[in-house]
């Protein structure tokens, strides 16, 4: 595999205890919040407050159904209820209830990237409510139920165990 | 640019020499020699007519200009299919249009998830924190200051060519296989700027976010971060066009494109993968038990002929030069060979060298078209020894809902009267 020839980085370098060239500035507390990637599977990075599933009814009508449908069927933006039992198929269906497997990705997409015309806009309750509310149509959780730090990454989602690892090459002479 | 032209290309410079070929190839190595006499006699004259700067018609040519512009005479633009959100999508490089193995910038595929962003370079700064030893803030300006390299890379994505699995294609070689480009890249290696932030004990992954809309984010092993990744600034000797991540993106050898994220303003660094929209729901590859392989990064040997392909027409028997486009992601091409009888029988193309590794490889044959239908197609083999498979290979292992890195031989079909199409629509 080809490599860069620059001679003065090392693999192990990334390790090692002091700068070489000493650019740039340290990056501050309000820089590293300003950026994202802060939501990890285990719930790192999940904000305090929290979400009902009838509060998310309210946030989904409001931010979501224009695009999504009114019970997340799917219209300008992709289907995010339904689908499970047919990743088998012929013709397989994925959205959240189906396919995603971790409820705090829907969290962290939610409040990246949506609504799509006005990404990030939605405080934290609000992604919390939108996210139980739609794994409450998936028959993921109770209606009864709230979504907060402690509880999302819990959520056991269906097709939680539905990953492999990447076997290529696996046609050919090359064939593992 | 011209690196391609030094003396061990002079070598591929005659179109007639060709490896393991029989007698009738010989005639046709006369025939072609004759022909391009030919053509050179009709350039010359063409050249001779306009020998005299300005005097042709009598006027004075347009001035200079800051900032070139093709010919208006050239119409090659990318393909866009139509998206119910016009800021995001796809566009295509016009393949069959192309020549060498470089992608104008102006001309690279895009895809973007919701819009390009307008960046001022002086504003944008690239944070590197979590679990690093020194959480950096670095400008624009100051990752420029660093050593530099500038790699030729072949960037594709994910899911160049998916409609192939399921056999709705499209009719040419832009719209079926054009989410591929190739360009020099300059940027400073990602290892050097993490080694800057100290990676702490334990830190296995890096998560790289967008400053677009979506705020892109893919999780990338801490392994290929310290091996050839590259956060770049300049493409094709400028600075990088805004739909192509400007002021910096990643650009990983190789690898499929939606993980060399753009408009790059955060690195993470961390102890597991983030599980990213963009890594779980989408650029998962189904397979017929139910099961989906996630981190799919790795794009495979690849091969297709530009000409002729879909939606042109020969305007007769004779001879033409076969040509077209190879790539792999794990290294350099090793051979490439063609068919021109649905599969029967193979030879090898000649390849433009030098064979940069993860770069477009061209290759070209002479080929003597008698007027009969014929199906034709490309088979890449890499230097790991990778051969690119069937269609039906590919299919037999994963089925038809994997979407994403479709990389089989692709067959174009030339009809008696000239017109070629795809086999596969």
């Amino acid at each position: 595999m080809w490599k860069y020839s620059v001679a003065l980085v090392l693999a192990a370098a990334a390790f090692a205890q002091s700068p070489k060239y000493g650019v740039g500035r340290a990056a501050s507390p309000e820089e590293i919040r300003g950026v994202g990637a802060i939501i990890a599977p285990d719930g790192t990075g999940l904000p305090e407050g929290s979400g009902t599933v009838a509060a998310g009814r309210e946030v989904f009508a409001a931010n979501c159904a224009r695009c999504h449908g009114e019970k997340g069927a799917g219209d300008i933006g992709p289907q995010l209820v339904g689908g499970q039992g047919t990743l088998a198929t012929a013709k397989p269906v994925k959205t959240v209830g189906s396919y995603w497997p971790y409820a705090t990705t829907l969290w962290d997409y939610i409040n990246r990237a949506m609504p799509f015309d006005k990404p990030g806009t939605l405080k934290p309750p609000e992604v919390y409510a939108a996210a139980a509310y739609i794994l409450n149509l998936n028959g993921i959780i109770e209606a009864g139920q709230a979504m907060d730090a402690k509880s999302l990454p819990k959520v056991k989602m269906p097709n939680r165990d539905g990953f492999v690892s990447d076997p290529r090459p696996d046609v050919g002479p090359k064939a593992r | 640019m011209l690196g391609g032209m030094g003396p061990s290309a002079g070598v591929q410079f005659e179109p007639g020499v060709c490896h393991e070929r029989g007698a009738a190839m010989k005639n046709e190595k006369k025939s072609s020699r004759r022909q391009l006499l030919h053509a050179g006699a009709v350039l010359g004259g063409g050249m001779l007519v306009k020998a005299e700067p300005g005097s042709a018609n009598g006027s004075l040519g347009t001035p200079l200009g800051p900032y070139g512009e093709r010919s208006p005479y050239e119409k090659a633009v990318r393909w866009r299919r139509d998206t119910k959100t016009p800021e995001t999508g796809s566009s295509f490089t016009p393949l069959a249009d192309s020549v060498g193995t470089l992608t104008p910038s102006s001309l690279h595929y895009e895809r973007h998830h919701a819009g390009i962003p307008d960046i001022d370079p002086a504003a944008h700064r690239l944070v590197i924190h979590g679990m690093v030893e020194r959480p950096l803030s670095l400008s624009v300006a100051e990752i420029k200051r660093l050593p530099s390299v500038s790699p030729i890379l072949v960037l594709e994505c994910g899911g160049n060519s998916g409609a192939e699995w399921a056999a709705q294609t499209a009719p040419d070689v832009q719209r079926s296989f054009g989410l591929v480009s190739c360009s020099e890249w300059t940027g400073v290696p990602l290892s050097l700027l993490l080694s800057e932030a100290g990676a702490r004990a334990g830190a296995s992954w890096v998560i790289a976010e967008g400053a677009d809309a979506c705020r892109m984010e893919r999780s990338i092993p801490m392994a290929k971060a310290m091996e050839n990744i590259l956060v770049a600034y300049g493409q094709n000797g400028e600075a990088l066009r805004p739909a192509q991540g400007y002021p910096l993106r990643l650009i990983i050898p190789g690898w499929e494109g939606n993980t060399n994220v753009k408009w790059l303003h955060s690195l993470k660094v961390a102890d597991q993968a983030y599980m990213a929209r963009d890594e779980t729901s989408k650029y998962t590859d189904l397979m017929p038990d139910g099961k989906a392989r996630i981190f799919t990064y790795q794009m495979e040997a690849k091969s297709v002929i530009t000409f002729p392909s879909g939606g042109q027409k020969l305007p007769g028997p004779g001879l033409y030069e076969l040509t077209g486009l190879a790539w792999s992601g794990r290294g350099r091409i090793e051979r490439v060979e063609i068919t021109t009888d649905g599969g029967k029988t193979w030879v090898k193309a000649n390849v433009q060298e030098p064979r940069l590794p993860i770069a477009f490889t061209r290759f070209r044959l002479p080929w003597r078209f008698d007027g009969r239908e014929a199906v034709i197609a490309s088979r890449a083999v890499d230097e790991s020894g990778y051969v690119q498979p069937t269609r039906e290979e590919l299919i037999a292992v994963r089925g038809v809902n994997s979407n994403f890195h479709f990389n089989g031989i692709k067959k174009w079909r030339v009809r008696a009267d000239g017109t070629v199409t795809n086999v596969e629509v």
